[in-house]
């Protein structure tokens, strides 16, 4: 066997070329009986700079459907543009509004058409399905960074949002009251914000029920 | 926990005996990880009877906030205190090593140490060791001279200037001075957000908080309180917390758990006696 | 992956009304694969002074054993038991004086004061950088999700019966989210004349 002991004279060097970039935010979704709660922080940014400290990163895609989408804002926007189109596209075609799961497949299959040059874009359904039965659907991954106190939400195609009572002996199991839900919510966030850079400034919470989406503001610390 | 253990006694200075071991493992494709760096913003100024410096109090662990309210401004001698900015450990033991040294010469010349002197020996000790010691410091005091105002880098490179900011903040922070700084500054002014109106504030007081909070707000990697000591000829004053730029949100909810919730396997109980203690000074023994 | 991961732990102490918490879980893993579930990270340093060593596991044997023999030196030298606060700088110097090979351990400290009994929590870095907190420190591979439950936990003057069930609440459903730690947990509740020492019925997978 021969060995090779010349010393490299010239290597090729790559760059490494990003087209991406991380603009932080925190999105969370959970689901009670008959409502769905999605709420996401209001700060974009971008290494240790505030871009703005008013851009929520819910988006509306129907009076009973709400989108939150954080990662790189660019495919943010991109991937809210599309989906949104998508869904007039197929209300004209099909008469009849697109349910929930039809908006998650949606989703998944613009997200896996790019399997190769992904967009840098996490997302998070909420809504309710035709029954009138609240739905949360994680598309991909969150980026949220802290663990909630006791709530999951349920992930990927379960149609039912469940407190998570986990590692808690005895304890009973009530169904989450709406307000109880948006407290949580608050609470979990400026939890978030004490700890993690990216999250701050203000917090929109929305509320899905049948009657529609209820969007609340609550401000959050600053620094 | 069988086997010898073999503990050599501290001979002072560094120990690079898992050096070899540490970069075996790097090699190996297991990362090194980052130790604490106080993404900061830290400022001072010079005004007409002293100087004034200021720190934010956030320490972070890349994205993380690891402490909310750290102590950034680092005691010296009486007349001169640091801020520090840049690896946490590095900041806090370079200034306390070289604070014990300043604290011996002046015990060996009987003078009040000078800030010059404070400036020679920190640039000194980290140009020694070639930027690998990540401190950078505003070092700020009053002296024989007057007041003494610099900043130094972790490479020992250094600067006297009027009013200087370092940090992931100075920008922010020399923002405000550029726009506000005017040589000797000395106007009361009374209005803080925090607290009660103090009759020694001064308008460089504000103008080196107002610096900060900029920093605090504008830089993700500043956060939490300010932190403010005016040093003077007569007299040195440390406030901390000066200011909290921001309040914690408050709990809307109440997440008690009921005493035995949690299972457990197996509970073992070690009772102790309380004991006062009385330290005597031991005769010497006969030889 | 990081030389910190690579057995996986988490740690966490809290302040209560008298009283502290430590708590850390019991896994220890050779990246993903589990080879132990009952390895000890917390060692006892006096009657009311505990250290949690989160990190590499070698490293925990090593400085555990260290610190064990510098404790017992300073209590043959001054005949008293070593303040928390001491303790800590003695952990903090040991690892400063390696800040360029260190340890890859990130220190716990919990312990009551011996002539005070206040409550004191303290961590540090892998080169000792010292962090003083009033309510809870937290190391390990899951400090995210420790900082995540603390933070909306924790609450001032706590019991100790509520801090046990608070601190174990808080590391439990850490580690659930965590690959690398788990596979149950042991808490120390130290008072001011006992400690009692759970170990806790948890997910093992």
């Amino acid at each position: 066997m021969e060995l090779d002991f010349r010393v490299p004279t010239q290597h090729q060097v790559q760059r490494d070329w990003s087209p991406y970039s991380m603009n932080g935010g925190t999105v969370l979704a959970l689901a009670g009986e008959d409502f769905a709660v999605i709420a996401s922080d209001t700060r974009l940014s971008e290494g240790f700079q505030i871009y703005s400290r008013d851009y929520p990163k819910t988006y509306q895609l129907s009076d009973n459907m709400v989108l939150g989408c954080c990662g790189f804002h660019g495919d943010v926007l991109t991937v809210t543009k599309n989906i949104k189109s998508r869904i007039k596209d197929y209300e004209h075609l099909h008469r009849k509004k697109m349910s929930c799961a039809a908006v998650a497949q949606r989703l998944s299959v613009m997200l896996y058409s790019r399997r190769f040059f992904p967009y840098y874009a996490f997302n998070i359904l909420a809504g309710l399905d035709n029954e009138g039965e609240s739905v949360t659907v994680g598309v991909t991954n969150v980026r949220s960074s802290l663990v909630l106190p006791v709530t999951y939400y349920t992930h990927t195609h379960t149609h039912q949002g469940e407190i998570g009572l986990k590692n808690q002996s005895g304890a009973e199991e009530v169904p989450l009251s709406q307000d109880k839900a948006v407290a949580l919510v608050q609470d979990v966030f400026s939890a978030a914000a004490e700890r993690d850079i990216y999250t701050g400034d203000g917090l929109e919470i929305c509320v899905i029920t049948a009657a529609g989406v209820d969007m609340k503001r609550v401000p959050l610390r600053r620094d | 926990m069988a086997g010898a253990v073999s503990v050599e006694m501290p001979r002072g200075g560094f120990s690079f005996e898992l050096c070899k071991r540490n970069a075996a493992l790097a090699a190996a494709g297991m990362k090194p990880p980052t130790p604490v760096k106080t993404g900061t913003t830290i400022a001072g100024l010079i005004f007409k009877d002293g100087v004034v410096l200021g720190a934010d109090t956030r320490a972070t662990e890349g994205s993380v906030v690891a402490d909310k309210n750290c102590a950034k401004i680092h005691y010296m001698a009486k007349n001169i205190y640091c801020c520090g900015a840049g690896t946490a450990a590095d900041t806090e033991y370079t200034t306390l090593q070289i604070s014990s040294e300043l604290e011996l010469h002046r015990l060996e010349t009987g003078r009040k140490p000078r800030v010059g002197t404070a400036l020679r020996m920190l640039k000194q000790h980290l140009f020694h060791y070639q930027g690998h010691i990540g401190a950078y410091l505003v070092l700020g005091g009053v002296d024989i001279t007057g007041p003494n105002l610099y900043t130094v880098h972790a490479h020992g490179s250094t600067d006297k200037l009027p009013y200087v900011s370092m940090g992931s903040g100075s920008l922010a922070a020399m923002a405000t001075f550029e726009d506000r700084f005017r040589p000797n500054m000395d106007v009361s002014v009374k209005t803080f957000k925090f607290g009660i109106s103090r009759k020694s504030e001064k308008e460089a007081v504000q103008l080196v908080r107002d610096a900060i909070v900029a920093g605090i707000f504008n830089d993700l990697g500043s956060g939490s309180n300010v932190d403010i000591c005016i040093i003077t000829a007569d007299k040195t004053e440390y406030i901390r917390p000066f200011d909290v730029a921001n309040e914690k949100g408050e709990r809307t909810g109440d997440y008690r758990y009921a005493r035995g919730t949690t299972a457990v396997l197996e509970t073992s109980v070690r009772k102790f006696e309380v004991t006062s203690e009385t330290v005597t000074s031991a005769e010497p023994m006969e030889s | 992956m990081s030389i910190m991961e690579y057995n996986g732990s988490a740690v966490v102490a809290m302040v209560g009304r008298g009283c502290v918490a430590i708590a850390a879980d019991r896994r220890l893993g050779i990246q993903a694969q589990t080879v132990s579930t009952d390895f000890q990270k917390i060692f006892q340093m006096n009657d009311t002074l505990y250290v949690g060593l989160p990190g590499l596991a070698t490293d925990i044997l090593t400085v555990s054993n260290q610190l064990r023999f510098y404790v017992n030196l300073y209590q043959l030298r001054e005949n008293r038991q070593i303040q928390p606060n001491t303790f800590m700088h003695l952990t903090s110097n040991i690892l400063y004086s390696r800040r360029f090979g260190p340890f890859f351990v990130e220190p716990v400290v919990a312990g009551l004061d011996t002539k005070t009994h206040q409550p004191y929590i303290a961590t540090m870095d892998l080169i000792g950088c010292p962090m003083e907190t009033k309510d809870f420190v937290v190391g390990g591979t899951c400090t995210e999700q420790l900082y995540g439950m603390c933070e909306s936990l924790w609450r001032p003057d706590m019991e100790p019966d509520d801090l046990f069930e608070t601190i174990s609440q808080a590391i439990l459903n850490a580690v659930d989210r965590d690959a690398l730690s788990g596979w149950g947990a042991v808490v120390h509740v130290i008072e001011r004349e006992k400690v009692t020492t759970r170990t806790l019925k948890a997910r093992m997978d």
